[in-house]
């Protein structure tokens, strides 16, 4: 017979302490690149590797959308390009809504919402409640219902099939509520960008909020946006310019 | 004259049937649309295994349907292939194939190429609420960015319920789940307490894929080959460079063989290790799921520091790998991956002797080796349940005929040999990458490799069992067709028989201990 209370009594706490400005431990963010001042033509060639377009030619440099850089790794490596390995992501859109305050500052109740995401996402999401992250340390809940949720944490380019599902949960979720879309696919399609199948991010559907870049953000860069949802955090720049 | 020139040589006695030798040298059956079921009967007779079927348009209304087939051990090939045209139609093979059931719903979805016989066609991938009949997005004159008709708000679909008794109800789970679940409707019919029927009604998260790709060049694809099933991202996009290699017959190096192998089991550990985290925390065993998601979260990091990406994004390419590894990540490999072991095994062992945690999961949701048969299961669920399949021995690709990993089979088919399979599959993939780094020969990690004409068949071992891939390149070197063939397709068919039977509160272990991933089958 397994003791489990005595196992994790003998275990201890495993959860980090984390402040932000903190290093991230290592692997805990597939990190992203960043602005960086250079002369015209090797910016442009340093655009060529982007197959969605995040890196871009603007004058002094090259400037990055983070809301479309998907990690694919192939501009890494190279001698002008940095990548800093960070997680706070998270962006208020300009026509979003304030921050939640108040009482939800230590109470928040999130309702995550699967649109069409392919594993990664969820992947995340799930571990935010991993004992190195422990979200309840911040008041922050998973809650299965949207009748109890203040967030509703979408996930996926929203296909076709789900948009009236993620609509109902939208409409059955009690004011005030905000809507924070999680990775590329739910900001605007992603890879899967917008097709017969796929409306190409929730804000097609909902009214967005905050979004967290990423693909998939790590669990940090998900605290970091819910935390910015009550005003805890602050907001990062959804692009970047050198 | 061996096993397969006997088979052939018998063959060609069948009627309506012509065989011939494809590019690769494998036996291709040309055969007359009637002809096809008893061919297919006449392979799964002689031990041959489905993989997975194809269509392939050729003019407007013009279809060239192939069924590949494959030995278990030996990696023998056979392929049958049919034309059929407007309003003509195949005869079914589910009936005695039953592995190919959903790969003809999906084909008389998308295609509609039509297989009499069958009993269920329509309302699979494109459900009808969504959908007006006679739409059939896979054609070549469909338009992919023309938005749905109804834009996803039609209203008049009903389940169809097939149990009739006093106070029977029909409970649907979904489409949406509460906490974590993947989006995808569950239908059980009970008349009180236990579950008489399931119905899966999938496609909820059909992102079309394998349409959005058409006359992409591969490379792009390749975003789309690895992002559809995040969590088996490496398996799929290793099949996909595959294919790109086979077609432009190109050979890797040693190294990047080798390393290969390194990141497939790597995510095999964590894909697992994801499984049996969710398994423990279904039957409510909170300190267990913690434990679980530590581990997931520590093989995460070791994957994201030495790899660059925490689900191994961007880094098969075709031609070997995007990135070498430093000798610093093979020392740190070699010295974490026995030490998470040690953790892992103490893991394992504390879960097998919880009897409150056993007792929800030994002889719950059991799949017997014949309905594992019938339906053709792939991966730790069907070798749970008696089936030695693991294409890394039948079908070695990468270096696993130099590595070979040893097949875990129980005979019980329920949670608890789920559960063993999975654990034994963690040590056995650590073993694995543990004797690959062992003896690691230098080089580059990647050669050349051109998008040229022509069409091949790639497959995998995912974390969830065989995956077949199959390309069509044009002279451009863009893709014409693709064809992902999912463990995940393959085992959400056989669901049901584990759940029939069960009572409602084991319906989410069971669940739990299949470790599907609904967004693999949905694609």
């Amino acid at each position: 017979m397994a003791n489990w209370v005595l196992h994790s009594l003998i275990r201890g706490i495993r959860t980090e302490r984390y402040r932000e400005g903190d290093p991230l431990p290592s692997g805990s963010t597939p990190g992203r690149p960043q602005p960086r001042r250079m002369d015209e033509s090797a910016a442009s060639a340093l655009a060529e590797y982007c197959p969605t377009g995040a890196l871009r030619v603007q004058f002094p440099g090259i400037r990055v959308d983070f809301s479309r850089c998907i990690h694919c790794q192939r501009c890494r490596g190279h001698e002008r390009l940095e990548w800093r390995q960070d997680a706070t992501w998270a962006t208020h859109l300009e026509d979003a809504r304030k921050s939640l305050g108040g009482s939800f500052r230590r109470a928040l109740h999130v309702r995550y919402l699967d649109a069409g995401a392919c594993g990664g996402c969820m992947g995340e999401a799930r571990l935010i409640d991993a004992p190195q992250y422990n979200l309840h340390r911040y008041g922050i809940f998973i809650t299965p219902t949207p009748r109890d949720a203040d967030i509703l944490l979408v996930a996926g380019p929203v296909t076709e099939a789900l948009r009236r599902p993620l609509l109902d949960a939208y409409e059955a979720m009690p004011e005030p509520k905000r809507v924070v879309a999680m990775g590329v696919c739910a900001i605007n399609g992603g890879v899967f960008g917008k097709s017969f199948a796929s409306c190409g991010g929730a804000a097609e559907v909902v009214p967005v909020d905050i979004v967290i870049p990423g693909c998939p953000p790590p669990p940090r860069a998900l605290i970091e946006g819910l935390l910015l949802a009550v005003g805890r955090s602050h907001s990062a720049q959804a692009v970047e310019a050198p | 004259m061996n096993r397969f020139e006997m088979l052939q040589k018998e063959a060609d006695t069948l009627p309506g049937v012509e065989v011939k030798h494809d590019s690769q040298g494998r036996l291709l059956f040309t055969a007359a649309p009637q002809a096809v079921a008893e061919l297919a009967v006449w392979l799964s007779e002689r031990a041959f295994e489905f993989a997975t079927l194809l269509v392939e348009e050729t003019a407007p209304g013009f279809h060239l349907v192939h069924y590949f087939f494959y030995t278990r051990e030996g990696g023998e090939w056979i392929t049958i292939e049919a034309r059929v045209g407007p309003g003509v139609g195949l005869p079914t093979i589910s009936d005695r194939v039953h592995a190919a059931d959903w790969h003809e719903r999906e084909t008389e979805d998308l295609f509609g190429v039509c297989f009499t016989g069958h009993p269920f066609l329509g309302d699979f991938v494109l459900h009808d609420e969504d959908w007006p009949e006679n739409i059939w997005p896979m054609r070549h004159d469909f338009d992919p960015r023309v938005p749905c008709p109804n834009g996803g708000l039609g209203e008049d679909w009903r389940p169809r319920r097939l149990l009739d008794e006093q106070g029977a109800l029909e409970l649907p789970v979904g489409p949406i789940w509460g906490d974590y679940g993947e989006s995808g409707l569950c239908l059980l019919e009970t008349p009180g307490e236990q579950i008489r029927l399931a119905h899966m009604r999938l496609f909820y998260k059909y992102r079309g894929i394998e349409k959005i790709a058409e006359g992409e060049p591969p490379d792009k694809a390749l975003l789309l080959a690895e992002r559809f099933s995040g969590n088996a991202a490496f398996a799929h996009a290793l099949a996909f460079c595959q294919v790109l290699e086979s077609i432009a017959d190109v050979e890797i190096s040693e190294r990047s063989r080798r390393l290969r192998v390194v990141c497939a089991e790597l995510e095999r550990m964590r894909y697992h290790m994801t499984v049996i985290a969710d398994l423990a925390g279904s039957t409510g065993l909170a300190v267990g799921k913690a434990m679980g998601q530590e581990l997931e979260e520590a093989l995460l990091r070791l994957t994201g520091a030495i790899m660059g990406h925490r689900y191994l994004f961007g880094l098969a390419v075709p031609g070997g790998l995007a990135r070498d590894l430093p000798d610093t990540a093979i020392v740190r490999l070699r010295t974490e991956i026995p030490s998470l072991m040690l953790r892992i095994q103490r893991f394992g062992r504390w879960l097998k002797v919880s009897s409150s945690f056993l007792d929800r999961i030994e002889e719950m949701g059991a799949l017997s080796t014949d309905d594992a048969k019938l339906y053709g299961v792939v991966g730790p669920v069907g070798r749970a349940a008696g089936r030695e399949v693991d294409l890394r021995r039948g079908l070695p690709y990468a270096a696993y005929d130099q590595f070979p990993p040893d097949i875990m089979v129980e005979q019980e088919g329920d949670g608890y040999a789920r559960l063993r399979v999975f654990l034994r599959e963690i040590e056995q993939s650590a073993r694995l990458i543990l004797a690959v780094l062992e003896h690691l020969p230098s080089g580059a990690v990647r050669t050349d490799c051109r998008a040229v004409a022509g069409s091949a068949l790639g497959w995998v071992e995912a974390p969830a069992g065989a995956a077949f891939h199959w390309l069509k390149l044009d002279g451009n070197g863009c893709i014409t067709r693709w064809r992902a063939g999912t463990p995940g397709f393959r085992n959400w068919h056989a669901f049901h028989r584990a759940v029939e039977g069960a009572s409602f509160q084991d319906f989410p272990i069971i669940l739990a201990s299949f470790g599907l991933s609904v967004a693999e089958n949905d694609r």
